[in-house]
């Protein structure tokens, strides 16, 4: 066994209000670069809806993640190393910037410098890409926003599978949730696996995969390689960029920027320890629906003292194994059992996990007797399908899903039964399987869901890491060979950075 | 004018030099103090349509071309000669060579349309990305019309020649330039092409070419990579 620790991220999607507070401050912070407008490193989608870029759930279009093949190996579905090296004069599996969409921005000059017209001057979109008017903007971040356009194309959605969709398509049985994605830090990532330039890696320390910009020579493999498209070609550059996870902040023990901006509460950063050795073991088991539950069985009780022991004597840093034993992560993914992976039958092990959403009763049961088992509501008769929740976060598997779903009803049903004084509750939580410790400490992280609580990030030793004297006054984060601000240098090869000048807007006939 | 000696002496005994010097040093100072602007500086995200055929028909088509000149030129004749009679060498060459080096001439056709007519690419090319095609396209074309024009020297003198100066040149011997004298001007011109591809490399998208052979070390290395702090500290931090 080889211990290693990782910064997981919890996602409590009960309380997600799309509010996208959390890609807006990414973008500021990280990707409003020409280049890389179109790249959202966190994104918010509503589901059902095709999702950014469109379609990306569906492996059989795009061939990202592992596949399992008939021996028990595992290889990029892509292909395996020589089948990578054939395809990169032409990525087949590539999406292009028109399956994100075409960044544009408005002629917001011509409404000030327009001449006296008869009718008010517009403001034309124009294409960040050629500097050019666009007609017409066929596709955009959100386009689907809170069930935007019609059933029939956000139905395309890959989480219908197994599920009688039509019914949805009816406005008395539509539902919707938020689905806030970001790149997974996978145990198992297959980004690393599809680079043939060996420029992408996954940090020992603390899980983070980072792409080392200056090996990586833009040949797209990983574009394609992950199934989450949650690493994009930056066309100015000619490099690939992906979400860092705000490693900086990571390091210095601060959440990242999309955690700590979050509105509503609902993400939580914290340390799993798992068994390095056994990711491969665990990404090829035969069934889809075993991944989950191989997976969670790489996560390392923190409180085991052989565990504690082998993780000191894998290099984990006592302060690691502190934050580990009161990692909410942990709490919610192990302890708990309500959060899970998403989409784990892409077998990349992800380590950004998801609790579902709760959603109304229905309405037919509204109006008279409330289905229940036992002491609990039927989470059959919720708005969302657990079917869809399943075919998200378990691959297709309902069981862990309703039991998750229960769990957090009956987190509810207690407190009410306390607050009200209808009853003390402890029939719910046996029905559940829940103690009174657990539920009060689900509802303290959950509802409360304190700074302190949600995020435990040990400091990573940076005077191990980096050479601090060397860093001392020099410009800090830069693409390119030195500070990026300022007038640009000349150089021989082929520009500072990028391609080309912004190319200057051509002036509209109105 | 090319016949002059002394010209002569300095586009092919000279310029070869001058040429393979600067993209070594070039190359290897780019790769050292540029990394960041190392790289195949691929468009396809921005238009994927024509470029999935031009592209790999291009890609495809040279590679042949390129290894196939390694191995006529290079070759030493006790590693051809068993197996090939100079006849037979210039034919396999012109045949090979001449299908490889339309599929990629044909390629890049359809690369310089889409450069020049889908203004997302044009407008985003520089200056070098458009020169660097068309000299491609023309060496491509040198290349081709050689083949016609060997049918006429069908006994394998020429091609000796040729061999000659191309080995004279890597093996440094100063009197390669002399056998270029009395060559036809198609092929001298295709010669200082290529050199002058050579010549500008370092400073173009082309480096691209040494990454691609970098990745071959790709189908011997593990899928997984993981860096410990103590490997990231190792590398240079630079300001």
């Amino acid at each position: 066994m080889k211990i290693r620790a990782q910064i997981a991220m919890v996602l409590n999607l009960d309380k997600c209000i799309g509010c996208h507070t959390c890609s807006v401050t990414c973008k500021q912070v990280w990707t409003s670069r020409q280049g890389m407008e179109y790249a959202w490193f966190n994104n918010v989608e509503t589901k059902p809806g095709v999702g950014y870029p469109k379609d990306w759930e569906n492996q059989e279009r795009w061939n990202g993640g592992w596949k399992r093949k008939k021996n028990g190996k595992i290889v990029p579905k892509q292909g395996g190393r020589l089948a990578v090296l054939a395809k990169i004069f032409a990525n087949p599996n590539m999406p292009e910037i028109d399956d994100y969409y075409e960044p544009f921005t408005f002629d917001y000059e011509h409404l000030q410098k327009a001449p006296e017209l008869p009718t008010a001057p517009v403001a034309r979109p124009l294409s960040l890409i050629t500097g050019r008017p666009m007609e017409k903007i066929e596709w955009g971040p959100n386009w689907e926003e809170i069930l935007g356009g019609e059933f029939d194309k956000r139905s395309q959605d890959y989480n219908f599978e197994a599920v009688q969709k039509d019914i949805y398509g009816q406005f008395e049985n539509t539902f919707m949730m938020y689905l806030p994605r970001l790149c997974e830090h996978c145990l198992n990532p297959s980004c690393v696996a599809s680079c043939p330039s060996g420029s992408i890696y996954k940090r020992e320390e603390d899980g983070i995969v980072l792409i080392d910009q200056d090996k990586c020579r833009g040949w797209r493999m990983c574009v394609s390689g992950c199934p989450y498209k949650k690493i994009y070609y930056n066309w100015t550059s000619g490099k690939a960029e992906k979400c860092i996870f705000c490693y900086p902040r990571i390091e210095a023990g601060q959440p990242t920027v999309c955690s700590e901006t979050c509105v509503g509460r609902i993400r939580y950063l914290g340390v799993l320890l798992y068994d390095a050795d056994g990711i491969e073991r665990a990404a090829s088991v035969e069934d889809e629906q075993d991944l989950y539950e191989a997976q969670l069985k790489l996560f390392l009780d923190p409180n085991d003292p052989a565990v504690v022991e082998q993780a000191r004597a894998d290099g984990i840093a006592d302060n690691w194994i502190e934050a580990a034993r009161r990692s909410p992560a942990y709490k919610m993914a192990v302890d708990w059992k309500i959060a899970f992976p998403l989409h784990p039958e892409y077998r990349t092990l992800p380590m950004v996990w998801y609790v579902p959403p709760l959603s109304p009763i229905q309405s037919h049961a509204n109006a008279g007797a409330i289905e229940t088992v036992g002491e609990i509501p039927d989470v059959r008769s919720l708005r969302i399908p657990v079917r869809y929740l399943a075919n998200l976060l378990t691959a297709g598997a309902e069981a862990p899903v309703v039991a998750a779903l229960e769990r957090m009803l009956a987190m509810r049903i207690y407190f009410r039964q306390r607050q009200l004084g209808e009853g003390d509750g402890q029939a719910v939580l046996a029905q559940a399987g829940l103690s009174v410790a657990q539920v009060e400490d689900m509802h303290r992280y959950l509802a409360i869901a304190n700074y302190e609580d949600c995020f435990v990030i040990p400091t990573s030793y940076r005077e191990d890491a980096e050479d601090a004297y060397g860093l001392k006054g020099s410009c800090g984060f830069t693409f390119g060979n030195g500070c990026d601000f300022g007038p640009p240098h000349s150089t021989l090869f082929g520009g500072k950075m990028g391609r080309r000048k912004l190319n200057p807007v051509r002036p509209l006939d109105t | 004018m090319l016949a002059n000696s002394y010209v002569n002496t300095l586009l092919f005994g000279v310029y070869p030099y001058i040429c393979l010097v600067v993209l070594l040093i070039g190359s290897l100072i780019r790769f050292d103090r540029e990394p960041f602007t190392w790289k195949s500086d691929s468009s396809q995200v921005l238009r994927k349509r024509e470029l999935q055929l031009g592209s790999t028909f291009f890609h495809y088509g040279v590679i042949v071309v390129i290894l196939g000149h390694f191995a006529g030129f290079l070759a030493p004749h006790w590693a051809v000669d068993w197996a090939l009679s100079p006849v037979a060498h210039q034919l396999l060459a012109m045949v090979v060579g001449g299908i490889a080096g339309f599929v990629a001439i044909v390629g890049l056709t359809i690369l310089i349309h889409r450069r020049l007519a889908d203004p997302r690419i044009r407008l985003n090319s520089r200056k070098w990305d458009i020169a660097i095609t068309f000299m491609l396209w023309l060496q491509l074309a040198l290349g081709l019309l050689t083949v016609p024009l060997s049918a006429f020297h069908m006994d394998g003198e020429l091609f000796e020649t040729l061999t000659g100066y191309v080995k004279g040149i890597v093996t440094l011997d100063g009197g390669a330039a002399a056998l270029m004298v009395d060559v036809p001007l198609t092929y001298k011109l295709h010669v200082l092409l290529g050199f002058t591809l050579f010549l500008v490399s370092p400073f173009t998208r082309m480096i691209h070419i040494w990454s691609g052979a970098g990745a071959l070390s790709y189908l011997f290395r593990p899928y997984q990579i993981v860096r410990t702090p103590k490997t990231r500290a190792q590398e240079p931090t630079r300001p």
